[in-house]
């Protein structure tokens, strides 16, 4: 590790992860890529792997990369840390996060 | 982290950009109707033009078949007085809501008469608006023959009409008995975008995703004169566009961010994406086209990325018949917009006062929660399921909850009313500024039409889809007798350089930086405190930014490109803004505009449109009176004789 070659690179936009892509299950079909309206995504330059968030902070989180995969199971919603709601359990008043 | 980082360190070096990059390289395209903006309007024009058997364009920044506010979805299809169940006879129900000062009586009469026609057309599309799976049976307001389902919105109360006696219980002439007005049913509108593209396809409409429309062409490149086209650029090609046409719909979205950009979740900054950036708007301005209501916005509730997003519980959790709770159980006296409170939602601003002492009394305990289980169960599943599991942005809301283990039969959803704060008086949104139209939706600008956000005081997505419908029907008239287009290739060349400008730096301010400078400015000097001191200061700081920092944009690559390109148009926008504001010398409550120096609130003498456009880099303004359109039932059926209703595929 100590001898490890870093990269400089500049701080990573915040949030950075709108959706978390599973290579398991994701053929690279790149459909995601297509439908965003924003163009979160650009292809991965190797076919068949999952694309690549490129411009995270444009994300304005409406969800029809996940709601039109063809896939299911391919790509997941990743709500920002911040932005994860609360619920409460009516019988017990025990607090949730998502 | 993404995945670019991740291929960074595995590679070494960033992945090269994976599509062809072609600045400079010129498509000519002709056509009879161009159609600017593929969302719901754009979409309905497209359709309505095609229909008529023209020769259609469509051009869409995004890709069309989940493109636009409406792109993902739709809940409610409002104001559809047509529909087999109202109780209220259209014509009356226009006339109600273009009461409303500043509202838009000509969309608001076609929208109302046509919308229902519109609705059953999607129908034949594959859009899905009845309950044919039988999955609501049982359901207040479903109805069992037609299978539709109302929603309880606008059912005897209007919650938009506070700010005048309107919002108050009415009776209306064609209900004399009171009946629930029935003018609102829920659809299935995540089926909408993918059947709308995929009938603009059948029909031989011209798809062009990706490109942003850049500027309007006017017949021999004269300001003012007839619009013959428009110029665009491909964000991830860069490549340039130029397209001709007989008649042009700017069906475009208005302006999000302009107050507001947080650089983090800068998609976030509003019920917007970022993209929303008054294209459209800033290229009719250019072209000479009259502007209205430009000088009116209101404070940014929502969706800032500070707050939680609505729909996920932010002030109401989630709306629609769900009871709110205090942190105890004790039921808060908010209108849920449900059967029991008639389709109100804002309360009274005495009521939101009352539960807030009483907050800090300790008679309400915070959090407060939607309470779904004590919903009657297929009530629970409309609104959970039906209502935002087919708006908008909300279906990934829905699923996303349920994945974590929200089950909204046991558990209360929370709101984050007074712990998430109120909007700084700063955050603001523009609202309903747009272009100045006639009968026909054609805007001051021989050749262009317009529809949807695009239209000053526009509604909701039925009025987009309906205007959108109807002013491509008109364009398309138009075009079948309108000559060729004169195209004037100096002012093709002039777009081609302004467009590329940006990319052919290699150092300079990023789109960013710009838009975030463009926001403050309009924080500092066109928010709560107008004067015409501080609105000139403004003016002045949006000049110094389009002569020091436009020139400095610096775009790596064709999506950035669009950004910048975008940023520009904020800036113009803005400008207007600013001019608008300071031509109106009155305050008025219905445009949220409050003029320090002229604080009379909507004097008699200014209850009018106040109308810009640009002249020789002068700006004009002329006034329209609030009820320019004149008598909507005579004007619409004067115009529309030959309106044959539903189209038969």
């Amino acid at each position: 590790m100590a001898d490890e070659k870093i990269m400089a690179i500049p701080n990573i936009p915040t949030p950075s992860t709108p959706v978390i892509f599973n290579p398991e299950v994701c053929n690279g079909c790149n459909h995601c890529v297509e439908v965003c309206q924003i163009d979160v995504f650009i292809p991965n330059p190797e076919k068949g792997k999952p694309p690549i968030i490129l411009h995270p902070d444009e994300c304005w989180y409406c969800g029809c990369c996940v709601n039109d995969c063809p896939r299911p199971g391919a790509v997941a919603f990743n709500w920002p840390l911040q932005q994860r709601g609360y619920w409460k359990d009516k019988a017990t008043g025990e607090v949730h996060q998502m | 982290m993404g995945g670019w980082y991740e291929y960074l360190r595995e590679r070494g070096e960033p992945p090269t950009w994976p599509y062809p990059v072609r600045y400079g390289y010129e498509q000519e395209v002709d056509c009879d109707v161009l159609v600017v903006g593929g969302g719901i309007a754009g979409c309905w024009a497209a359709i309505s033009a095609a229909r008529e058997g023209l020769r259609v364009v469509l051009v869409e920044k995004g890709n069309t078949v989940r493109s636009g506010a409406g792109g993902p979805g739709c809940d409610h299809w409002c104001d559809v007085p047509a529909n087999p169940l109202s109780n209220v006879d259209p014509d009356e129900w226009a006339q109600h809501m273009a009461e409303r000062p500043y509202s838009n009586g000509i969309g608001i009469q076609i929208q109302c008469r046509e919308n229902y026609d519109t609705l059953l057309e999607l129908e034949q599309m594959g859009g899905k608006i009845r309950d044919t799976e039988d999955e609501y049976v049982g359901a207040e307001g479903r109805d069992e023959k037609t299978k539709f389902m109302l929603s309880p919105r606008f059912g005897r109360v209007h919650s938009y009409l506070e700010l005048d006696q309107a919002q108050m219980e009415r009776t209306f002439r064609s209900n004399p008995e009171k009946k629930r007005n029935n003018v609102v049913l829920r659809v299935w509108g995540t089926t909408f975008k993918p059947a709308l593209t995929r009938e603009c396809r059948r029909l031989g409409v011209h798809i062009y995703d990706r490109v942003m429309v850049t500027s309007l062409l006017t017949e021999d490149g004269l300001e003012g004169a007839r619009v013959v086209g428009a110029t665009g650029v491909n964000g991830r090609t860069g490549e340039f566009f130029v397209f001709k046409a007989k008649a042009t719909v700017l069906t475009t979205g208005g302006v999000g961010s302009m107050w507001f950009l947080s650089t983090e979740l800068g998609g976030y900054c509003n019920m917007h994406p970022r993209t929303l950036s008054g294209d459209g708007t800033a290229a009719a301005w250019r072209a000479g086209a009259e502007l209205t209501m430009m000088e009116s916005s209101r404070v940014l509730r929502i969706a800032t990325g500070y707050k939680h997003k609505w729909y996920s519980g932010a002030g109401d959790a989630s709306y629609e018949n769900v009871p709110i709770v205090d942190a105890q159980g004790r039921p808060v006296p908010y209108p849920i917009q449900g059967w029991l409170d008639f389709g109100a939602m804002v309360p009274r601003p005495e009521t939101e006062q009352t539960i807030r002492e009483k907050v800090l009394k300790g008679e309400f305990e915070l959090p407060f929660y939607g309470d779904f289980p004590a919903m009657k169960e297929v009530e629970r599943r409309i609104t959970w399921r039906l209502m935002l599991g087919e708006e908008s942005t909300t279906k990934i809301i829905v699923d996303t909850f349920e994945k974590a283990g929200f089950d909204p039969a046991r558990h209360l959803l929370q709101s984050y009313k007074f712990i998430e704060g109120g909007s700084l008086p700063q955050w603001r949104e523009p609202w309903g500024g747009g272009l100045i139209v006639d009968w026909d939706l054609k805007t001051s600008l021989e050749g262009l039409y317009a529809a949807g956000t695009q239209l000053f005081s526009p509604e909701d997505h039925s009025f987009a889809a309906a205007t959108g419908r109807y002013a491509g029907r008109k364009a398309a008239a138009y075009a079948r007798t309108a000559p060729d287009p004169r195209v004037s290739p100096e002012q093709l060349e002039r777009e081609k350089e302004r467009v590329y400008a940006p990319v052919r730096r290699r150092d300079g301010i990023d789109w960013k930086e710009l838009h975030a400078a463009i926001a403050r400015v309009m924080q500092y000097y066109v928010s709560e405190f107008k004067t015409e001191r501080l609105l000139k200061i403004g003016l002045m700081a949006l000049r110094k930014l389009e002569e020091e920092a436009v020139p400095r944009l610096c775009a790596p690559d064709p999506h950035k490109l669009i950004r910048c390109l975008e940023d520009v148009n904020l800036l113009t926008n803005a400008q207007v803004v600013i001019h608008a504001s300071i031509a109106r010398k009155a305050s008025s409550v219905h445009l949220d505009f409050y003029r320090i120096d002229y604080p009379e609130l909507d004097p008699p003498e200014w209850n009018e449109f106040l109308v810009l456009r640009c002249e020789e880099g002068k700006v004009k303004t002329r006034r329209l009176p609030l009820r320019f359109w004149g008598n909507m039932k005579e004007e619409y059926e004067a115009r529309n004789r030959d309106y044959k209703g539903v189209y038969k595929r």
